[in-house]
């Protein structure tokens, strides 16, 4: 049964939110409710990048479009695991807002801070808006000491080498104009996280107006973990890259 | 300008500024050979320092997780009571 939702308010915005998965039938269907949720009065698409995933979440997405309406929760799969970047980039091909949010569907990125990047925006007029974990009314729950002292670290580390202009590096929470991040994403060639400290820093080398707002981070409460593997090296070379390169 | 040609700038601009010390002789020179090892440890020092008081100001939210829990829970009714979706167990 479709739900027909009547959009009032700015109707000069329209916000396609992208949101990769893989294997995220469980948290989907929870991030899909809590936008709807925290964006009642807003225009937006929903644009789910899903890899190919065996656990069934494109099933469950058909399912929340027979909910919502097509228009308004879009799958744009792709075959198999082709990571991140090329997911945004998949996404952006699709995306008909003039404005893009970038999300995590694990639930570590909290639908409810949505209203707060795009009122950041529209008083600011920035080209993009950042979530924060590391400033105060934002913060992280579920990491032990060994996690912060890595977080920490890797910031200190970036923070000196790159002088980023964000105080969060690797976060994936990110509002942008459309044709910023067109612009940004055909210059980045990183994979995985070293992809998201790309963005940012390019975008701050080539002089775009970005702003942060603080959010929440809960750490992988449902599903399994994606990150793995020896993370500390990937990083290192990643900033290496990054110092050498822009 | 790239950014690491920034960073090598102000290098060789703080080398030229030590060459020029080791050169006037206004401190002496064993201590002036000694200055770039000075300038590392202290860099060194510095961002320990930074990390530790990151970590001891690290921004935690344990009460998120509890809305976490409530904001699923209104999830999973809404679906399955209201529209008849399992979305699965947890």
């Amino acid at each position: 049964m479709a739900e027909e939702k009547e959009r009032k308010g700015d109707g000069k915005h329209k916000y396609s939110i992208i949101v990769p998965t893989y294997n995220e039938r469980l948290n989907i269907a929870l991030i899909v409710y809590l936008i709807f949720k925290h964006l009642r009065d807003v225009d937006f698409e929903i644009i789910v990048v899903d890899d190919g995933s065996p656990d069934g979440t494109q099933e469950i997405v058909k399912q929340l479009q027979h909910l919502y309406g097509e228009d308004r929760i879009l799958l744009r799969a792709r075959a198999k695991k082709l990571g991140l970047g090329t997911a945004y980039i998949h996404g952006l091909k699709h995306a008909t807002g003039d404005f893009v949010v970038i999300m995590d569907a694990d639930l570590s990125h909290h639908p409810k801070y949505l209203p707060s990047f795009i009122k950041k925006q529209l008083e600011t007029n920035a080209s993009i808006v950042t979530g924060t974990r590391y400033v105060k009314g934002g913060g992280v729950h579920g990491w032990n000491l060994m996690r912060k002292l890595t977080s920490r670290g890797a910031n200190v580390l970036a923070q000196t080498l790159l002088w980023p202009g964000v105080s969060d590096l690797t976060g994936s929470f990110r509002l942008y104009k459309k044709s910023v991040l067109e612009d940004v994403i055909s210059s980045c060639v990183s994979k995985g996280y070293v992809f998201q400290m790309e963005m940012i820093v390019r975008a701050t080398r080539k002089g775009y107006h970005i702003e942060e707002v603080p959010i929440t981070f809960v750490d992988r409460v449902f599903g399994t973990s994606k990150l793995g593997g020896s993370e500390i090296v990937e990083y290192l070379k990643g900033l290496g890259y990054l110092l050498l390169t822009t | 300008m790239k950014h690491v040609v920034k960073i090598l700038s102000l290098l060789v601009a703080v080398s030229a500024f030590w060459i020029v010390l080791l050169q006037a002789a206004i401190v002496p020179q064993s201590h002036t050979w000694l200055l770039p090892i000075y300038f590392v440890v202290s860099l060194g020092c510095y961002g320990l320092l930074m990390v530790g008081i990151g970590i001891m100001q690290f921004p935690t939210c344990p009460q998120e997780a509890v809305l976490l829990n409530h904001d699923i829970a209104e999830a999973k009714d809404f679906f399955l009571s209201t529209n008849g979706i399992d979305i699965g167990t947890y």
